[in-house]
């Protein structure tokens, strides 16, 4: 491999948030109250701003580069190098991660421009900008981050972010709880992410070339062919482990649930940390390492089955909920779902398209709905809007371009990436029809969902009560300016990756250099346009039932919500009761076994303990009673004997000289007959 | 001054305890300040220790030896190398925090600080000893004050938690100096010089006795004297079934003597294993910690997680953290891999920095509200913002967030346990899930919520407060982003550690 050049200044792309994030953390109650909000504002959008324009700067010094040649890196320092593990601060960028970072720098800039009109009112002003920019920099730290090791800091660092910020009102439990369901079931992810890079490490290590760094897993990936853990392939094992990984940051299944649930943050970062960026990563993370996932076709059938099934289950569950952000919500679950089944496929150029284009309207979509809470005085229950396109003209007129888009309307960005992924589903080597068949219907019911949403916000009369009414209010310039921008880039970010038929796609070949040249599947151009045709016609459907149910009203929801006794609906609404199972199975579970540990120590462990110092006590106790009772008794008896034969012998003694030299001489002949006796 | 800079770090405080006893014991502030300066040259000299310290050199450094009692050989031998540099930089450094969290002790502050300031001499002997009879000699110096300190200045159940706490380590001590002694007559010359002991570490037989019951288990020798030593050691870490002594002492013990326990004298049950049974032992090591000790690691992981999350009172739930935490050093440890081995040691340097934290921040709290309920609190981030945002760093440190050091040496930990036991690696590693699991928990409910109006009025965190935790959090982040300043003092000693027992691994 080619030697790349050292760039010094990709650092500041990643570090200048952080500084902000810094200065605001430490400093920002003090600053907020001496000098105002606007300072706040300040220090937390310039680093951002400045990060997106040396975020084009590194875009266009790619563009410089002969395609084989677009890669830049900058080396800081050493970070870890103990015996083969060797792991470097470094952050690169190839025109894979130049894609990531100019959607985190632009997007997240103009969400940081609209948060400023949001959260204007909020007191914890200074709280939010520095973990808004916080989060900025651990996003840039994971796309930018040159090995596993490093991308999993930034993976953990977005975690604490979006953590913070789901419960940032803090002082209801509904927001903190939530907050913790997001950390602690991103952490079963992480679990899985951390236990396919030591796999990797140590399998490149035994070949000798343990590594954790993106280009040298590529450049020894053919050394883990072969390798085997527990009957299974390591590249296979491996790529699993960190699915896992990907499944709990990007809300797939079986760790979708804390996604919808995250909406207790506030809108803007419902858009950018849970819509735009973090939630993509999981992503990134599959098409950053597409040459294990491609040696992998075990693991690749996995992706693109989670992804199906994924983007099918949570568009059920879109189908009927009643909260303006929880539809978006398990819009994006289901968004998600098509990106993993392109990269599933193994096209991830088209998954990594539809990243980007989702990236747009999706953000449009969740600030759309900010600017409608806001202008509705909080309120989030659907049911309770309506009506407002006449108050609202920007916000209408922007969501209504991002519904368009995302229901993949032709000539609209999300029409082209989802088509470019429903098309690799039919046609790749990985794919197969049944994906197609599928993924025609989730897009028909994202018509609908999107659609109904639509027509209950803007459309027919307010239901909303009189004070509400009276305060409908179209959003400040700050926060429609970045949904202007927003609802431009759901249309024109489409055009960068027209299909084959059309004249085919700048981005693939942009993408060309990190995914190798992509070979068509020679499948005829008619085919591919009748596959479109069908799919757009499937979405029509879906709108035309929404027209007729919400627009109309010539169609009762109720007619399809009481099929089968309503049992659909109520699993839909319900999410599948999977929640609820979870909180039995899994928190009860675990809570079980902590109260066992607790009582084994303290009854087991403990009363052995206890038990061992009481006998211990029991036994000189009774050692006592045995002193006092018998030694004490013996020494006595002994004693009193002793001076019972004392008392005889004193008899003896009586003071008579004679008698003493009677009892002397007595004894002397009786010694001295016995010795005649018996020595002799 | 530098020759014997061992010797002034370790007896400073005794000196310093000496001066304090002289001083009238009406004088409270005196006493604490007094005893605070007798904390700083120790903190110093570690300094200058950190900047000379050869980081190249495998060996002993700063060697001092001084015969002492000729007619059994022993000497008064002492010195550092990468096994002991960052325990003996991490004792002077918390000495001299805690005598700053000791600042409230308002009863018999006289008898505290002098107590004190014997059990730093104690730990710092501990460390840098390297002759054995030495080495018992501090660790029952240290055992002495630490009962007192418990059992005088504690809570309510101090009596019961300082009788507890010394019994169950009198009984290691017992188990520890026979096998001292064990050693100490197998040698030729009879000798309690650790190197001398390390380089005649062929001797010790390995042959199973002919006694019942290890002609079952075919010990020799060696593995008996391992086996005591570990289990003396074992009960100071503390290992699974051996550390019910911990909630009780931490939960009755002030708010300093915790972080002593957890901070330093935790790690000489690790240290002793990796000073003593690994090198003067290590046909023993490579048969019996060779899976036995990394399940045991990662069971304290998990069974210490799990404990922690059942635990209502705050100090109850730190201290059992630290009963998890600890199992990753055991795990690190029994790894035998570079990465495993230098984690474990990086470990119990970040364990005590962190731990440090959060004890001192539960006694923040405890100082304030005079309870530990966790149910009891609720919102205090409203209350004491500045404070609660130090806990969340502590907090975030201990749960292994990247960025913070905790991470590094859980990492290093789990990567090289992956190498020999996969298995275990793995369930070591869903002990963070665990961690976070009980972390956040706590969090919200102490800090997150709507507050309780109990609690509305109480008073931020103050100046000697954030001075005492200050230095940690700043060490936190500094070895999360840059670990190399600690791993580069224990790498070369460490790596050689390793490679003694690395040919005994059948």
């Amino acid at each position: 491999m080619d030697h790349p050049v050292q760039t010094d200044f990709l650092r500041w792309i990643v570090l200048l948030p952080l500084i902000g994030a810094a200065v605001n953390g430490v400093l920002g109650a003090v600053l907020q109250k001496r000098m105002g909000k606007w300072a706040i504002s300040l220090l937390a959008c310039a680093p951002v701003l400045i990060s997106f324009l040396l975020s084009l700067q590194a875009f266009l010094n790619l563009l410089a580069l002969r395609p084989e040649n677009r890669f830049l890196i900058d080396r800081l320092y050493p970070w870890l190098s103990l015996g083969s593990l060797k792991v470097d601060v470094a952050f690169w960028v190839d025109p894979l991660s130049a894609v990531m970072i100019l959607v985190v720098t632009g997007i997240g800039g103009l969400i940081h421009i609209y948060s400023t009109g949001y959260m204007h009112e909020d007191k914890s002003y200074w709280r939010y900008f520095a973990f808004l920019n916080l989060f900025t920099f651990a996003m840039l730290v994971l796309v930018t981050g040159d090995s596993l090791l490093l991308m999993f800091v930034g993976w953990e660092g977005v975690g604490l972010c979006s953590y913070a910020l789901i419960g940032f009102w803090y002082h209801d439990h509904v927001n903190t709880r939530a907050g913790n369901k997001a950390f602690i079931v991103n952490r079963v992810g992480d679990f899985g992410f951390v236990l396919g890079i030591f796999l990797i490490f140590w399998s490149l290590d035994k070949q000798g070339h343990g590594t954790m760094t993106f280009r040298e897993i590529q450049q020894f990936a053919s050394l883990l062919e072969g390798q085997q853990v527990w009957g299974i392939g390591v590249v296979t094992l491996a790529t699993l482990f960190l699915f896992v990984g990907a499944t709990g940051k990007s809300a797939q299944i079986p760790l979708h649930v804390w996604l919808p649930d995250a909406m207790q943050g506030p809108t803007p970062v419902s858009a950018l940390i849970h819509a735009a960026t973090m939630v993509t990563a999981g992503v990134y993370m599959v098409a950053r390492l597409h040459f294990l996932y491609s040696a992998a076709p075990e693991t690749l059938l996995v992706v693109a089955g989670v992804g199906i099934a994924t983007a099918l289950f949570s568009a059920t569950v879109a189908l009927t909920q009643t909260d303006i952000k929880r539809v978006l919500a398990y819009s994006t679950v289901s968004q998600l779902g098509y990106m993993f089944l392109g990269a599933g496929v193994g096209a991830y150029g088209a998954a990594i398209f539809h990243l980007m284009t989702h990236a747009f309207f999706k953000a449009c979509l969740f600030l759309g709905s900010g600017s409608v809470i806001h202008a509705m005085s909080g309120e989030q229950d659907m049911r309770k809007m309506g009506g407002l396109r006449q108050k609202l003209p920007y916000t209408f007129w922007t969501f209504a371009i991002a519904v368009l888009a995302i229901a993949g309307t032709p000539l609209t960005a999300g029409f082209f990436s989802k088509d470019e992924i429903l098309w690799q589903a039919f046609s790749s080597a990985h794919g197969s029809p049944l994906f197609w068949v599928l993924g025609v219907a989730g897009a028909g019911m994202t018509a609908f969902y999107m659609f109904r949403q639509f027509f209950l916000v803007f459309f027919g009369q307010c239901r909303a009560d009189h004070h509400t009414q009276e305060h409908l209010h179209e959003s400040p310039s700050s926060m429609t300016l970045p949904l202007v921008l927003l609802a431009i880039g759901s249309i024109a970010a489409g055009w960068i990756g027209l299909p084959a038929v059309f004249g085919g796609s700048r981005f693939a070949e942009w993408l060309e250099p990190v995914f190798g040249a992509h070979h068509e599947a020679h499948a005829s151009a008619t085919l591919e346009e009748i596959l479109m045709a069908a799919s757009v016609g499937v979405a029509a459907l879906g709108f035309y039932l929404a027209y007729l149910m919400y627009y109309k009203g010539k169609l009762a929801p109720e007619r399809f919500s009481s099929l089968a006794g309503g049992l659909f609906y109520r699993l839909f609404h319900n999410k599948y009761y999977i929640d609820e199972i979870y909180q039995v199975v899994f928190v009860g579970g675990t809570l079980l076994l902590a109260r066992i540990g607790a009582w084994i120590d303290r009854y087991i462990i403990d009363f052995i303990v206890d038990g061992s110092a009481k006998t211990t006590a029991f036994i000189s106790w009774f050692n006592g009673l045995f002193d006092n009772h018998v030694v004490d008794w013996l020494v006595n008896k002994i004693a009193d004997t002793t001076f019972e034969a004392g008392d005889r012998f004193r008899k003896v003694q009586t003071g008579n000289i004679n008698g003493y030299l009677y009892v002397i001489l007595g004894a002397v002949l009786i010694a001295m007959i016995i010795k005649l006796r018996y020595w002799s | 001054m530098t020759d014997n800079i061992l010797s002034y770090m370790t007896f400073f405080p005794l000196a310093g305890m000496i001066v304090v006893l002289l001083l009238p014991s009406k004088s409270h502030n005196l006493i604490r300040w007094v005893s605070a300066l007798f904390t700083v040259p120790p903190l110093l000299l570690g300094v200058w220790l950190y900047g000379n310290f050869d980081r190249i050199n495998p060996g002993l450094q700063f060697v001092e030896r001084v015969p002492w009692i000729p007619a059994y050989n022993i000497d008064y031998f002492v010195g550092v190398d990468g096994i002991s540099i960052s325990m003996v930089l991490l004792t002077a450094l918390l000495s001299f925090l805690c005598i700053f969290a000791s600042w409230g002790i308002d009863k018999g502050v006289k008898g505290y600080f002098a107590l004190f300031l014997l059990l730093d001499t104690g730990m710092m002997g501990v460390f840098i000893a390297l002759d054995f009879f030495l080495f018992y000699i501090f660790w029952e110096l240290m055992l002495l004050p630490m009962y007192f300190l418990i059992g005088i200045w504690g809570g309510p159940r101090r009596e019961y938690a300082a009788i507890k706490f010394f019994l169950y380590t009198l009984f290691g001590s017992v188990l520890m100096l026979l096998a001292i002694l064990a050693l100490y007559f197998t040698s030729e010359p009879h000798t309690f010089d650790m190197t001398r002991l390390i380089a005649q570490s062929g001797k010790y037989g390995v042959q199973p006795l002919a006694i019942w019951p290890f002609d079952q288990w075919g010990w020799g020798f060696q593995h008996v004297v391992w086996m005591a030593l570990f289990i003396g050691f074992a009960i100071k870490i503390p290992a699974f079934p051996f550390h019910t002594w911990l909630p009780d002492a931490h939960v009755e013990a002030p708010t300093a003597i915790s972080v002593i326990l957890a901070g330093v004298l935790l790690k000489m049950g690790t240290y002793g294993i990796l000073r003593v049974n690994f090198p003067m032992l290590p046909q023993a090591t490579a048969d019996l910690a060779y899976w036995f000790l990394a399940a045991l690691g990662t069971f304290n992981i998990i069974y210490g997680a799990l404990c922690a999350m059942a635990q209502k009172d705050l100090k109850k739930l730190v201290a059992y953290s630290s009963v998890s935490h600890m199992g990753y050093v055991m795990l690190g440890m029994a790894s035998f891999t570079t990465q495993g081995i230098n984690g474990a040691v990086l470990q119990m340097f970040n364990h005590g920095t962190i731990t440090g934290m959060l004890f001192l921040l539960v006694g923040v709290i405890y100082d304030r509200a005079h309870h530990r309920e966790i149910e009891g609190f609720g919102g205090l981030a409203a209350v004491m913002p500045v404070y609660t945002g130090v806990t969340a760093v502590a907090f975030f440190a201990s749960m292994g967030l990247p960025g913070l050091s905790g991470f590094i040496s859980e990492v290093l930990v789990l990567l090289g346990a992956w190498q020999k036991y996969p298995i275990l690696a793995i369930l070591g590693a869903s002990g963070v899930i665990l961690t976070a699991g009980y972390l956040l928990w706590t969090i919200q409910r102490i800090y997150l919520g709507p507050t309780n109006e109990k609690y509305k009025m109480l008073a931020e965190i103050n100046g000697r407060e954030l001075f005492t935790l200050i230095p940690l959090g700043i060490i936190v982040v500094i070895l999360g982003v840059y670990p190399h300043a600690v791993l580069d003092l224990l790498r070369a000693s460490l790596d050689q550690l390793n490679q003694t027992v690395i040919p005994h691994l059948s």
